[in-house]
This record gives C-alpha cells, sequence and structure tokens, in this order.
C-alpha cells in the first residue's frame, strides 16, 4: 500500500467532527388532511476526534445516531449544523474524492451486484474506483489470499452464504486502499468461524497496513477482541470516549436482581442495592456487579414473602443509557 | 466514460441470468401483439388509410409498438431505485465514487439493449412471418431507426427516472410509477399509435416527451418521416432528453441534501 508515512502524534485528525447535528423534519399525518410536523434531532453537538491508524469502537444503541453520524462521515447526508472534515476533506463538497479515500461495510447490506459473479464486481469497483491496473491486481491478489476468495470468484454473489458474502464486501471494501474503513455490524449472523476470520482479518488489516477502522457493532466481542478506544454514542451525541478498560469497569458496575413478591409493596429498603423500577409486586434492584447476590437475596427473603427472583447481567444498552444518564 | 459503458455490459449480463422472464415477455408481446393486429385489421377495414397510415402500416406499427414493449420499459418502471430506496439499499449506491444518474442511465441502456435481443426481435419476426407487413427496404432507414430508438430510449430512461426518484418523498412509489406507466402507454402510442388522436388530443401528444418512445421511431420506420423531417425528430427527442435529465438532476440533488435513507 503506497501512502506517505506519517507519524500519528503529529498529523491532524483523519476524522474531525466539531459540533456535528442533523436534525430531520418529520411530517406526521394527524388528521384526513392535517399534518403535523415535527423535528427529530438524530445527531446534536457531536465532538470526535480520530487519529490515523486507530481502531475505534463505534457503539450505541439502536437510534442512538450512529448511523446517521457515519452517514455523514461518508457524504451520503448532509450535516444540518457544525464541522466536519474526514481524510482532510468535506463530506457532501467533495463526495466523490471522498469515496476513493475511504471503504464502507455494511453487515445488513451488499455493495456487491447480487447477479453477478464476485470477480465481476471487483472488475466494475477497479474502474468506478479509477484504481492503476498494477495495484488493484496486487491488492486483489493479496486480499483474495486473506480472505480465502479464490474458490468463490466465480460465484454469482446472491448464492453465497452471509460469510462468504462479508468477505466479499470486505474485500470490495478494500480495493482502492481506502484511508479508512466504516464497518456496520459486520459481523451480524455470522458463525462462530466467520466471526473469528472477520476479527483476524481486521485486527492484521490495521496492524500492517496501517488503516483506520471504525466499527460499529452491538457484539460486545468485536470491541473487546478488536479496539483499544471506545466511543459510546447515545441520544446522538458522545456520551463516552475513551478506553475499552475504563468501560469495562463501569459496564461490569451494576447488575439487575428481579424479584417478584407476594404482594405490591413500596419499595425494597435493602442495604447495597436500589430500587430501579416497579411493577406491581415485581421490582428491579441494580446492585454491584462483585456483591454477594446470595447475600442479597437472603436479606430480601428474611423481610419479605419471595416468590421468585432472577439475576441478569447487565445489558449493553442499559448500561450505555446509565452512561448517558448517570 | 470506461466505467459506465462497463456498468451498462454488467446490466445486460444481469439480465441475461433472467431467462423465465425473457420467455414470458415474449410470449405475451407476441400474443397480444397477434391480438391487436387483427383488431387494427377490423379497423382499417372500416376505415382505410385513416392518419395516413394503410392496413400493411398499421399492422407493422403493432408489432413494432410490442417490440419496443422491452427496450422502452412502457408497462413498468424497470428501475431498481424504488425498491433500493425501501430497502435502505440506496445507500450504497449514493457512496459510490461516481454519478448516480449517470450510474442507472448505463444501468438501463444496459436493460434496453439486452431487452431488444431478448424480447424485440422474436415478437417481431414472428409478427413479420404471420401477416403482411411493410418492412423498410433501404438500410439507411434502418440505421436512422435504430437512432431514434436509441435517443427514445434515453428519453424513457429520464421519464422513469423521475418517477422512480420520488420515492425518496413518498416511501411508496406504487401511486406515482402507476400512474407514469398509465399516461406513458397511452401517450407514447403503445396501445394505438397516435395518429388515430383527434384534433387537438393528437397534436398535444405528439408534443410530449412520450411521443418519443413509439411514436417517433415507428414513424421513421415506416418512412413517414423522411429527409429533413428525421432530423427534427432526433432533436425533438433530444431536446426532451437534455432537459427531462436535467430535470433529474435536480431531483437527485435535492434528494441528496434533506431525505433520509431508510434503516440503519
Amino acid at each position: 500500500m503506497i501512502r506517505p508515512s506519517q507519524p500519528t502524534a503529529v498529523s491532524r485528525p483523519i476524522i474531525e467532527a466539531e459540533h456535528l447535528s442533523k436534525t430531520y423534519t418529520l411530517h406526521k399525518k394527524t388528521g384526513r388532511l392535517k399534518r403535523e410536523r415535527t423535528t427529530v434531532e438524530a445527531v446534536r453537538d457531536l465532538n470526535l476526534a480520530v487519529a490515523e491508524g486507530e481502531l475505534l469502537g463505534y457503539i450505541g444503541p439502536n437510534g442512538a445516531g450512529k448511523s446517521t453520524s457515519i452517514k455523514m462521515f461518508t457524504g451520503i447526508l448532509s450535516p444540518s449544523a457544525g464541522r466536519l472534515r474526514v481524510a482532510g476533506l468535506e463530506p457532501i463538497r467533495d463526495r466523490k474524492q471522498l469515496a476513493r479515500r475511504i471503504g464502507v461495510v455494511f453487515g445488513q447490506r451488499t455493495t456487491l451486484w447480487w447477479d453477478l459473479p464476485l470477480r465481476d464486481s471487483f472488475a466494475l469497483l477497479h474502474r468506478m474506483y479509477a484504481v492503476p491496473d498494477a495495484r488493484f491486481a496486487a491488492n486483489l491478489k493479496r486480499l483474495v489470499a486473506l480472505l480465502e476468495l479464490e474458490p468463490l470468484l466465480d460465484t454469482p454473489v446472491r448464492q453465497l452464504s452471509l460469510g462468504q458474502r462479508m468477505r466479499g464486501d470486505l474485500a470490495a471494501a478494500l480495493l482502492h486502499d481506502p484511508a479508512v474503513l466504516y464497518l456496520d455490524e459486520p459481523t451480524i449472523g455470522l458463525d462462530v468461524t466467520s466471526k473469528a476470520v472477520v476479527r483476524e482479518f481486521l485486527a492484521e488489516l490495521n496492524r500492517e497496513q496501517g488503516t483506520t477502522i471504525v466499527l460499529t457493532t452491538h457484539d460486545l466481542d468485536d470491541i473487546e477482541r478488536l479496539c483499544r478506544r471506545v466511543v459510546v454514542v447515545d441520544h446522538g451525541t458522545v456520551a463516552y470516549d475513551g478506553e475499552l478498560n475504563a468501560l469495562r469497569a463501569r459496564v461490569a458496575a451494576d447488575r439487575t436482581l428481579v424479584v417478584d413478591l407476594a404482594e405490591p409493596v413500596p419499595a425494597i429498603a435493602v442495604p447495597g442495592a436500589a430500587v430501579t423500577r416497579i411493577d406491581g409486586p415485581r421490582q428491579w434492584l441494580a446492585f454491584p456487579a462483585e456483591a454477594n447476590a446470595a447475600a442479597l437475596v437472603a436479606d430480601i427473603a428474611e423481610r419479605y414473602e419471595l416468590l421468585d427472583v432472577s439475576i441478569r447481567d447487565a445489558d449493553i444498552e442499559e448500561v450505555i443509557r446509565n452512561l448517558y444518564t448517570g | 466514460m470506461v466505467v459506465y459503458a462497463l456498468i451498462s455490459r454488467q446490466a445486460f449480463r444481469r439480465y441475461l441470468t433472467y431467462r423465465g422472464a425473457m420467455v414470458g415477455g415474449v410470449l405475451a408481446n407476441t400474443v397480444f401483439g397477434i391480438i391487436k393486429a387483427f383488431i387494427m385489421m377490423a379497423v382499417w377495414r372500416q376505415r382505410p388509410s385513416i392518419g395516413g397510415y394503410d392496413v400493411a402500416d398499421a399492422v407493422t406499427y403493432v408489432f413494432l409498438a410490442q417490440a419496443m414493449i422491452g427496450p422502452m420499459s412502457t408497462l413498468n418502471n424497470g428501475l431498481d431505485i424504488p425498491a433500493r430506496i425501501r430497502s435502505g439499499d440506496i445507500g450504497t449506491d449514493l457512496f459510490r465514487p461516481c454519478d448516480f444518474q449517470a450510474y442507472w442511465l448505463a444501468n438501463d441502456l444496459g436493460r434496453a439493449a439486452f431487452s431488444v435481443l431478448g424480447r424485440s426481435v422474436v415478437p417481431f419476426v414472428i409478427g413479420a412471418l404471420l401477416f403482411h407487413l411493410h418492412l423498410p427496404t433501404d438500410p439507411r432507414v434502418w440505421a436512422a431507426f435504430v437512432v431514434a430508438l436509441f435517443l427514445g430510449t434515453v428519453v424513457s430512461f429520464a421519464l422513469r427516472y423521475l418517477a422512480a426518484m420520488s420515492t425518496f418523498w413518498l416511501l411508496d412509489e406504487k401511486g406515482v410509477v402507476g400512474m407514469a406507466t398509465v399516461v406513458t402507454s397511452f401517450f407514447s402510442g403503445m396501445i394505438v399509435p397516435l395518429v388515430l388522436f383527434p384534433g387537438w388530443l393528437g397534436q398535444l401528444a405528439r408534443l410530449l416527451p412520450f411521443a418519443a418512445l413509439v411514436q417517433l421511431p415507428a414513424d421513421v420506420f415506416l418512412g413517414k418521416r423522411s429527409g429533413g423531417a428525421v432530423g427534427t425528430g432526433y432533436l425533438f427527442e433530444i431536446g426532451w432528453a437534455v432537459a427531462l435529465l436535467l430535470a433529474g438532476r435536480l431531483v437527485t440533488r435535492r434528494a441528496r441534501h434533506r431525505v433520509v435513507v431508510q434503516g440503519g
């Protein structure tokens, strides 16, 4: 790969978003003829700086604004406000130029042509991205070897399995040596082996080629295995930005104890746990992960008539929400 | 340019994989052609030489119109844009480093080229075997017809592109596309030749862009347009193509700026 080697420490961030916002106007039908205009702030005041060569986990609950912000980073959507630069370019204004510098892989969609053999899709991308012939040949050879695509090259994309298609999509996104690779749920629906292949490939790509990777996923394993830095987006803005270890400490902070009591009572008061929700005779209590759950249950059983209990590990989306509100 | 030629070629190959649809299309176009031919013959027996056509012209027109259903895509939108907007896949198309409208035009020309070979030739040849058709003897007329057909395809694309792009705002294209299809098949001369339209309706129909799809290429084929009139016909097609493609560009720009890409 030919790219000027710049020391990451002094170079400007490859992705720079300052006070980035995106507001949608929705028209909702409220009557036979009446329509109501509502505005939705999908992204608001988002700040992010990603250095060249980083492998960033970009996570958050559904509808948090991840996809919308990535669509802005790639030049598909125009920001409503704020400043945005990617690879030194302004995404909407320099869209075509930017498209040649970045790669995108959507786990749930394909950039390949459904009815064409993989080889023909690659040939189209070769011309579309105007990749010099020698470079294309070298990249194709390397990617085909790494992703074990040789036996699949003549198969139409619609006949590929999900795992095979994902490998094809990864190759397709990298044929033009992008400086930044955006991945949206690249392991969704894949079996354990395919997941491992994809992760190993991404780690190597980042290490060997220095490609900046922005990884969006709901699979925390992806993040744990690949990313040092994690950005959590919630309600359209950055709720957490830092080391994965620090986040994990917070993620592990709370578990939930669900108790079913014989009859509805006011919030249970026990040391070491706090009621987060009450629904009739059922109550939810948050308690630290390292605390003794058995002791807590015993404590409650002593004072109330318990019918049933269950313990849930912190679900990432919940924790992310807590991060934001708490 | 190379990339667009390649896109056309790949679209051509892609349609080649749908052989079942091709056979079905050929069969339907041929059968309806034969039925329409008998209707026209009955009409012309009652009123010989209406609109300056004799009965051979009218039957030839029928099979020309049937042959153009495929390439001009008069009975359906023929573009994948609405489905891709609804599924959100359009995001990957918007992202590519090439011109969005040109990408779809290249795709559609590949589809149309396939359609000529796969869906037009057979019904026309069968028509020529079963009926007495008025076939040009001068190869220059054939050549002029091919040019008119090509320009008509571009006008057809430009019209269908506008209808398809409405999905960005309406999220469901069925109404607009359905309406566009009805208007197109009527005003293109697909159903009956525009020469049968009386008075002002006929004059209006010949000024609208739809005339470029069927009536105008058919007139060139039948020799109703020759010499300088062929040139004016081309200018008519080019004029509408440019105007409608520019309208499409405007719509594309607006779609890019204000529309939510579904899903994700």
